[in-house]
């Protein structure tokens, strides 16, 4: 009887980490160790020596930092860093505010058809990326885009979408109008949970409908809107689909405009799995030290605010 | 409720069981035993439509009474597989057989990923053209590749348009200037022909026409001359053109390039032995209305072409079945009945001088079906092809000409500076990774 109960509770203290098992070693496996390769890889390159053809002429060795040093002194790279956070600057504002205003138009009390609509700034967002930049490209080139033959017939004037400052327009339409939906809902959703005893207050009050929206449906739902935030900062450093795929219908993206191309064309472009790591271990290390700055900041914010 | 919640349990634990066993079978997999006898099963990594039906043809016919299967894996095309491929190879695992460009031999064989079947396919050698050949030693006295396909380069036209324009076909590089530039002014809104850094190898081909040599070597160093003044000089007129605006300065193979082909909009294109294929779906309407002539020369008393693409089939060191698939390599791109499978099922266009003038190649293609001796003409063309010279990091030196040539077209400003660029970028890739680079 009393071994029975003590192999019982040895069984149950076991139990937690028979159920961790599976997920720690599916973490292990598909994620910690791929980023410890990558890291590994960054520390090294590849060796030639002569001519470097035939067997034993290239091999691996140890790099130290130089491609860390490489990769932060690539004036390519920095580019692609500004170029991105041009793109960001239009993007992440944009796409914010009109999800925002979307949310709280959707959320006054006579709104018509508030499903289908909601469906419809939605349904981008179920888009593929890759999907929704070729069928903007498309839209995007003279030649072939009915918006292009609609100023023609105007005699409006016909600028080109795919060079100097209107492109980041370009690329930040993509994002916009993929992303907004989904920072609508998440927005929408927060503002559905405030208790409808809040508006009655602020109605017998009498508050208008636009001072309820500005002094209490806003700052209620700032926690979502620190969220999607954060969410959006992410997306926005690691653009690469748009660019990509606009990338071959116009001389002005070039295989390095943001950093994860940049990327992508060292590692399976030139060959150079080596530089590409420490550039991605590089690229990793900001993101994760601006979106949790970000998020620290913003908590800090909601603190004081709460004391005060 | 607690049966079913153990159940759950069970079935996810039974998956993850599942999955690690899959895990531990890519693991595991491994090649046949070693050996020259007994059966032997071959994987070979390939891009070209239609490929999987011309093994058939070997795996029914002189594959059956060597024991000898070959299983074909499709692939993405270029430098997609080259990457797969030196991925694969630094595992160990390395198909058997790879398709492979002429311009990716020798970033294949300097990471050791192919073997030299000199032994096995040195026979081979007479069925093709010296340049061709070449390309596949890269000047050694190893063999790492049997050609397959070739693409000397050619120059298309509007027949229709250019009598309309009263055009005459240019046969030099100044004609073809003076073409561009007639067009202009007879019709403002049309243009020749554009020039696009989209695709790197157009250009290689040019420079190779002028008698560019990239990659040279002598004793233990390399020798890069991608600035060179052959190279220089083609550089220097394209973008004199793009400048003055005779020509276009898009991309190709864009939605705009395509109806621009199919109204007439451009009324040439500077490319190569596979065009049709290309202008069948870019510009369905315009069938019938082109026609193929040499490419213009950069003086009367020349006559050279370069080649824009081209592959053939290698065999890699991982294979344990070396002496296997090299014969199955051979079989493939020089045995009459493998050629004729390859122009009817896959439209390539044979490296093997006999295949090019027979069986698919006595018609011209349906696209240009007004020029009954297209191929005649081509096969021509094709003993007309200068050396190339490719090394061991064509994919920077191509990366980097997308980027420099890419902005200098769209700004219409120096093409050679965009040339000092790619020098630059190739020879110091080169040093980083520690070759001998001569200068």
């Amino acid at each position: 009887m009393k071994s029975t109960a003590r192999r019982e509770s040895y069984g149950v203290k076991r139990a937690p980490y028979a159920f961790l098992l599976p997920a720690t070693i599916l973490f292990a496996l598909f994620f910690a160790l791929p980023i410890g390769y990558a890291v590994w890889l960054s520390f090294h390159k590849v060796k030639v020596s002569g001519l470097g053809l035939g067997s034993g002429a290239r091999r691996e060795v140890w790099a130290g930092p130089e491609n860390y040093t490489d990769a932060l002194t690539d004036s390519e790279l920095v580019h692609g860093a500004l170029r991105v956070l041009g793109y960001g600057c239009i993007v992440v504002p944009v796409m914010l505010g009109l999800a925002l205003l979307f949310a709280l138009m959707l959320d006054t009390e006579k709104v018509r058809l508030a499903p289908l609509t909601r469906l419809a700034i939605f349904l981008p967002y179920a888009v593929p990326g890759v999907m929704a930049a070729l069928l903007w490209g498309f839209l995007y080139l003279p030649d072939v885009s009915p918006f292009y033959f609609v100023l023609d017939r105007l005699g409006l004037p016909q600028p080109d979408l795919l060079d100097g400052g209107p492109l980041y327009l370009a690329l930040s339409n993509i994002a916009v109008w993929g992303g907004t939906g989904f920072n609508m809902i998440v927005i929408y959703t927060s503002l559905q949970a405030i208790p409808a005893e809040v508006y009655e207050a602020a109605r017998l009050d009498g508050a208008s409908p636009l001072q309820i929206a500005l002094r209490i449906k806003i700052p209620m739902v700032a926690p979502s809107l620190v969220l999607t935030f954060f969410f959006s900062i992410i997306a926005t450093l690691q653009v690469f689909n748009e660019p990509t795929t606009l990338k071959p219908l116009t001389n002005s993206v070039s295989t390095t405009w943001s950093p994860l191309m940049k990327v992508h064309r060292d590692a399976f472009g030139d060959g150079d799995t080596h530089s590409a790591a420490a550039q991605a271990v590089i690229i990793a290390i900001a993101t994760l030290l601006l979106s949790f700055g970000f998020l620290r900041a913003a908590n800090r914010r909601q603190k004081q605010e709460a004391a005060r | 409720m607690p049966y079913t919640k153990r159940r759950r349990l069970v079935r996810s634990a039974v998956a993850l069981v599942l999955g690690t066993t899959a895990l531990a079978a890519c693991g595991t997999e491994s090649g046949d035993s070693e050996g020259g006898s007994g059966p032997v099963s071959l994987t070979y990594w390939t891009w070209t439509p239609g490929m999987d039906k011309v093994v058939d043809l070997w795996n029914k016919g002189p594959g059956k009474e060597d024991q000898i299967t070959v299983t074909v894996k499709k692939q993405a095309s270029g430098d997609t597989l080259i990457t797969k491929i030196l991925t694969a190879h630094k595992a160990g695992k390395a198909p058997d057989l790879v398709q492979a460009e002429y311009q990716a031999l020798p970033t294949l064989v300097s990471n050791d990923a192919l073997a030299d079947i000199s032994e096995n396919v040195g026979d081979a050698e007479s069925s093709f053209a010296d340049g061709v050949w070449q390309q596949t030693t890269l000047g050694t006295d190893a063999v790492y590749a049997v050609p397959q396909d070739i693409g000397p380069m050619m120059f298309f036209y509007r027949e229709d348009l250019f009598k309309q324009y009263g055009l005459s076909v240019p046969t030099t590089w100044d004609e073809f200037a003076e073409t561009a530039r007639e067009l202009k002014k007879a019709a403002p809104d049309k243009d020749l022909t554009t020039f696009s850094a989209s695709d790197s190898g157009l250009f290689a081909g040019l420079a190779q026409q002028a008698g560019a040599k990239w990659w040279t070597t002598s004793g233990d160093q390399w020798k890069v001359s991608i600035d060179d003044p052959a190279t220089r000089k083609v550089a220097k007129f394209w973008g004199g053109l793009v400048k003055e605006g005779a020509i276009d300065n898009q991309p190709m193979y864009t939605p705009s390039w395509n109806k621009a082909l199919n109204t007439g909009k451009q009324i040439a294109w500077v490319s190569a032995v596979w065009a049709p294929g290309t202008l069948t779906t870019a510009a369905p309407d315009t069938k019938g209305k082109w026609a193929m002539a040499p490419l213009p020369q950069w003086s009367a008393a020349e006559n050279r072409t370069g080649s824009w693409g081209g592959s053939s089939t290698a065999v890699t060191t991982d294979s344990e079945h070396q002496r296997a698939a090299a014969k199955f390599a051979a079989w493939l791109n020089t045995d009459s009945e493998a050629l004729n499978a390859l122009a009817k099922e896959s439209g390539i266009y044979p490296a093997a001088k006999n295949a090019q003038t027979s069986g698919a190649f006595l018609k011209p293609p349906a696209y240009f079906s007004n020029q009954a001796d297209f191929y005649a003409k081509a096969a021509d063309i094709a003993e007309t092809t200068a050396p190339s010279a490719w090394g061991p990091n064509v994919n920077v030196a191509y990366t980097t000409f997308k980027d420099a040539f890419g902005a200098a077209a769209k700004n219409k400003s120096d093409f050679g500076a965009a040339l000092s660029e790619m020098q630059a970028d190739t020879v110091a890739d080169m040093k980083k990774q520690g070759f001998e680079v001569a200068r």
